[in-house]
C-alpha cells in the first residue's frame, strides 16, 4: 500500500530527525488551503504553530502526515526528500500526531488501544507478555494512564493523555500535537506540557504544537511559527516576540483584547432555581447526586469542573434533554420541566455544548435553524402555514447582526464551521428581546480569538441587561474571566462555592480534583 | 418430524427432557445465525438477511446432500451459499446512503426467494441427513436415547462460541473487528480499511448463519420444507442484544430459546391440550419480552458496539 519503502528504522535513533516543510502549496478545486508555506522543525525543539481557524495549520500537518498530497512543495526528513503517502509512512519517519478528536476505540481498554494502535503486532495477541511490556512502558512514561480500565470510563483528561502516550509508545520522535490541551483543566496543561518539554529538552522528541492559547506558546515553546489564511505571516524565536506581535500576525491587524465590562444589575430577582437534583448517566449509573443551585437576574454563575463528573447531565436536565430521577427545577418561581410552552413563557435560552448536536438540525439550512424557537408564531407563521418570506428576513438579519459567515440563508448548517455553527446558534438564543435565563455550557469549545471574544462579550451583555445565566465550562480563564459567582462540581456533587471576588485559585483547582 | 420424546414410559419427565433435547436441537440454528450476527454486528453492521440466509443454507444443505449422497458436502454448500449472500449484504449495505437495516429486509426476501425457487424440486426426495452423536445410549429407554441423539453441528458451535470470545479478544482480527464496529473514525486513523473489515465480517457472519440453515434440514427437523426456518433467524437477531454482544451469552440465549421451543410440543405430549397454540409461540413471546426489558429510552446497552446502526 505504500509508494516508498522506507528504509530507515527510527526505534534504533535516539535523537529525532530534523522535518523541514518546503514551498508547500495545497488546492481544494478552488480554494487555495496553503500558499507556500515553509517550516522548519529542528531536532529536540518545542515549535508552535499558531493560526485562526481556517488558516491551514490543519491542512499543512495532514499534508505530513500523508492524509492530503499536496499540489506542491516536498517534505525533508534529515534532509533528504521523503514522499509520505499515509501516516503509516510517517509512522514509519518517526513522525506521530495526536488528533484533535480521540482516535482511541471507547469500549476497549487502555491496553487493548495501545496495542491496537502499533503497526507491527503479530496476528494473535500474548496478553501476559503484551502486559508486562506495557507496564514496563507505562512505568518510564511521563505520566500514567491506568491499562486496564475502558475508554469510556476515562476522563478527558486521561483521553488526552493516552493519545499522548499512545505515540510515544510507538515510539514517534517528531509529535505533531494538534490543540491537545482544549479539554485539560489549566493545572492538567501545564503538567502535560511540562512533561512533554522535559523529553523536548532531553533531546528525545521534537514537538509541533497547534494551539491558539498564547499563554502555552510563550510558557512551553521555543520557536513559532505563525499562519494566516493559508500563507506563511511570520516566523521567530517566541523569546523575541511579544504577544501583540503574534497576535498581529495572526489576524492581520493590531487589536487590543476588548473586555465587556460588566455593570452591577439594580435588582437581583432569583430565576432559575434547583434543589436536589438527581441524574443518570446514559449507562444507568448516576452522575449527578442532588446538586443545588440558585442562579439570579443579572448574574452569570459559573459551573467548573473537569468533563464527565456530571455538568453535562446536570445540562441536559435543565435543557430538558434528560429527565432527572429527582430533585425540582423552578424557574422565576414556578416548576419548571423545560417543555417548549414553559421555555417560551419564562424565556428561557440554552447554549449547549456541541451546538451542531445539541442545538441545530443539520441538515435544515441556516434560516431554517435560526427559525427553530419562533416559527410557529407570527410573524413567521399563520395558522399551520409558515411565512417563508419572514423566516428569511429575519435569518438575514441574524447572520449580519452575529456576522455568520455562510453563502446563503439555505445552506445546511452542518456544512458551516464550527464558529459558525456556534455564531447561528448564539444568533437564535441571543437575538430575543427579553431573555431571562441562558445556560450556557462549553460554548467557546475549539473556537477561535474572534469567535470566543464574540461570545464572551454576548454572554457578558445579557448580564448587564439582567438576564440570569448559568455558564457551564471546562476553561477555567473562561470562568473566571465571566462569572460573578463559581462553583466547582466534582463526582455530581457541588464541592466548592464563592464570590469571584474572594475565589481562591489553589481551591478551586484542589476541589477540580476532588480533594 | 420425529416426535422430541415418547411421554408413555416417562410421563411427566417427558416435558424436561423434551426440553433439554430441544435446547441441543432447536438451540443449534439459533446458536449460528446469533454466532454470525454477533460478529457482524461487532464490526457495526446489522445484517437481518441472516433469515434469508439460513433458508438458503438448509435448501443448499439439503439439495446438495441428495445430489452427492454426503451430508457434509451439504454443509459445506450451506456455509458456501451464505458467503455469497454475505458478499451482497457487505457491499450494498456499505454504499454510501444505504441503509442495513432496509438492505436486510430486502435480503430476507432475497434470500427466501431464491431458497423456494431453487428449493421446489427438493421438497419431496429424502436426502441423506447427518450422522448423530449418541450420548444416551446408556439408558434403556428410547425416548432417552432419542433426546440425547445429538448432532456434531451442535458440538462444532458449542465449541465456536468460545473460541469466538478468545477471538474477539486476542487476535489483532479480532481487534480490528471491534475498533471498527465501536469507534470507525479511531479505525481510519489507525489506517484500518473499515469496508474490507466489516465487509469480511458480514461474510463470515452469513457463512455461520449458513451452516445454522444446514442444521435445520440436515439434522432437526431433517427436511426441507419452506416453512422450515419461521421467523429464528430474525429471532437469533434479537438473541444477540440480548446476549449483549458476548458469544458466551449467545450460547446460553441460543439454549433458552431452542428450549423454548420445545415448550409447546413438550406438553402436547403429555396430553395437555389447551393453550397449545400459546406454548408454541414461546419463542416469539419469549423474544417480544426481551426486547420490551432490554429496551429504554434512559439508558444505553452495554456492549452495544458504537457506530451500530449509525451511517458511518
Amino acid at each position: 500500500m505504500t509508494i516508498t519503502s522506507p528504509s530507515l528504522n527510527v526505534s534504533t535513533i535516539a535523537a529525532p530527525p530534523e522535518l523541514q516543510i518546503v514551498n508547500m502549496t495545497k488546492r481544494f478545486g478552488s480554494l487555495v488551503a496553503l500558499d507556500n508555506v515553509s517550516l522548519n522543525l529542528k531536532p529536540g525543539t518545542f515549535h508552535a504553530l499558531l493560526g485562526e481557524n481556517g488558516a491551514g495549520k490543519s491542512t499543512l500537518v495532514k499534508c505530513v502526515m500523508g492524509f492530503y498530497r499536496a499540489d506542491q512543495g516536498e517534505i525533508l526528513i534529515d534532509g533528504n526528500p521523503r514522499a509520505i503517502a499515509s501516516p503509516r509512512d510517517a509512522h514509519h519517519y518517526g513522525i506521530g500526531m495526536v488528533y484533535q478528536h480521540f482516535t482511541s476505540v471507547p469500549a476497549m481498554t487502555v491496553a487493548e488501544n495501545l496495542v491496537l494502535s502499533r503497526y507491527d503486532s503479530s496476528t494473535l495477541i500474548n496478553w501476559k507478555q503484551e502486559m508486562e511490556q506495557l507496564n514496563d512502558f507505562m512505568n518510564s512514561a511521563p505520566f500514567q494512564v491506568p491499562l486496564n480500565l475502558p475508554i469510556a470510563q476515562l476522563a478527558a483528561g486521561q483521553k488526552q493523555k493516552l493519545e499522548i502516550l499512545k505515540q510515544l509508545y510507538l515510539k514517534s520522535k517528531i509529535l505533531i500535537l494538534d490543540e491537545p490541551t482544549s479539554v485539560l483543566t489549566p493545572g492538567e496543561a501545564d503538567e502535560v506540557l511540562g512533561l512533554i518539554k522535559e523529553q523536548v529538552n532531553a533531546g528525545l522528541l521534537s514537538v509541533l504544537l497547534i494551539t491558539h492559547k498564547f499563554r502555552e506558546v510563550t510558557s512551553f515553546t521555543e520557536e513559532v511559527t505563525v499562519l494566516r489564511k493559508g500563507k506563511l505571516a511570520g516566523h521567530g524565536s517566541v523569546k523575541e516576540l511579544a504577544i501583540a506581535d503574534m497576535a498581529e500576525m495572526m489576524m492581520g491587524e493590531r487589536r487590543e483584547i476588548k473586555e465587556v465590562a460588566k455593570t452591577p444589575y439594580a435588582n437581583p430577582q432569583p430565576v432559575l432555581q434547583f434543589e436536589g437534583i438527581q441524574a443518570n448517566k446514559d449507562n444507568g449509573v448516576e452522575a449527578v447526586s442532588g446538586v443545588s443551585l440558585t442562579v439570579h437576574s443579572g448574574e452569570i454563575v459559573g459551573i467548573a469542573g473537569v468533563s464527565g463528573n456530571g455538568q453535562k447531565e446536570l445540562v441536559e436536565v435543565l435543557a430538558g434533554q434528560r429527565s432527572p430521577t429527582s430533585g425540582t427545577v423552578r424557574v422565576n418561581g414556578e416548576p419548571y420541566q423545560a417543555t417548549r410552552a414553559e421555555m417560551f413563557k419564562h424565556k428561557v435560552f440554552a447554549l449547549p455544548e456541541e451546538p451542531l448536536r445539541n442545538a441545530c438540525v443539520p441538515h435544515m439550512s441556516v434560516a431554517e435553524n435560526m427559525a427553530l424557537r419562533t416559527f410557529d408564531r407570527a410573524p413567521q407563521a399563520k395558522g399551520i402555514l409558515l411565512i417563508w418570506k419572514a423566516i428569511r428576513q429575519t435569518a438575514q438579519g441574524l447572520i449580519q447582526q452575529f456576522s455568520v459567515k455562510t453563502p446563503s440563508t439555505e445552506t445546511p448548517v452542518g456544512n458551516l464551521s464550527g464558529g459558525n455553527v456556534q455564531r447561528t446558534v448564539l444568533a437564535r438564543e441571543l437575538s430575543e428581546d427579553h431573555i431571562n435565563l441562558l445556560i450556557a455550557a462549553n460554548p467557546c469549545f475549539g473556537l477561535d480569538f474572534a469567535a470566543v471574544e464574540f461570545i464572551h462579550s454576548q454572554i457578558v451583555e445579557a448580564r448587564n441587561r439582567g438576564v440570569a445565566v448559568l455558564l457551564v465550562s471546562e476553561d477555567l480563564d473562561e470562568l473566571l474571566a465571566l462569572s460573578d459567582r463559581i462553583v466547582v462540581i466534582s463526582s455530581g456533587q457541588f464541592v466548592y462555592e464563592s464570590a469571584i471576588a474572594e475565589a481562591d485559585f489553589g481551591a478551586i483547582g484542589r476541589s477540580m480534583a476532588g480533594h | 418430524m420425529t416426535a422430541p420424546a415418547a411421554p408413555e414410559v416417562l410421563g411427566w419427565w417427558g416435558v424436561p427432557l423434551a426440553i433439554l433435547a430441544g435446547m441441543m436441537r432447536g438451540g443449534t440454528p439459533f446458536l449460528f445465525v446469533s454466532l454470525g450476527e454477533c460478529i457482524t454486528e461487532k464490526s457495526g453492521k446489522i445484517n437481518l438477511g441472516l433469515e434469508g440466509t439460513l433458508l438458503t443454507g438448509a435448501m443448499s444443505a439439503y439439495a446438495i446432500s441428495y445430489l452427492t449422497g454426503s451430508p457434509w458436502l451439504g454443509v459445506l454448500a450451506a456455509g458456501v451459499s451464505g458467503v455469497g449472500l454475505g458478499l451482497i449484504h457487505g457491499w450494498l449495505s456499505q454504499q454510501p446512503r444505504v441503509n442495513d437495516v432496509a438492505v436486510g429486509i430486502a435480503m430476507i426476501i432475497f434470500g427466501s426467494g431464491i431458497a423456494f425457487f431453487l428449493g421446489k424440486p427438493f421438497i419431496q426426495p429424502s436426502a441423506p441427513p447427518l450422522p448423530t452423536i449418541h450420548l444416551g445410549d446408556w439408558s434403556s429407554i428410547p425416548a432417552v436415547q432419542a433426546a440425547l441423539a445429538i448432532s456434531p453441528l451442535f458440538v462444532l458451535g458449542v465449541a465456536i462460541a468460545p473460541l469466538l470470545k478468545w477471538f474477539f479478544q486476542s487476535t489483532r482480527w479480532g481487534l480490528f473487528i471491534r475498533a471498527v464496529g465501536d469507534s470507525p473514525d479511531a479505525a481510519k486513523a489507525m489506517g484500518i480499511s473499515i469496508f474490507n473489515v466489516r465487509m469480511l465480517s458480514v461474510v463470515a457472519g452469513s457463512f455461520l448463519a449458513g451452516i445454522g440453515g444446514a442444521s435445520l434440514s440436515l439434522y432437526y427437523p431433517g427436511v426441507w420444507t419452506e416453512r422450515i426456518s419461521s421467523g429464528q433467524g430474525l429471532m437469533a437477531v434479537a438473541l444477540v442484544i440480548f446476549a449483549k454482544w458476548n458469544p458466551m451469552q449467545c450460547l446460553w440465549a441460543s439454549l433458552l430459546f431452542g428450549g423454548a421451543q420445545a415448550l409447546g410440543p413438550a406438553l402436547q405430549s403429555v396430553g395437555i391440550k389447551e393453550g397449545y397454540y400459546l406454548f408454541n409461540a414461546a419463542p416469539y413471546i419469549l423474544t417480544l419480552l426481551i426486547m420490551i426489558l432490554t429496551c429504554s429510552p434512559k439508558r444505553t446497552l452495554t456492549g452495544v458496539p458504537g457506530a451500530l446502526g449509525t451511517d458511518n
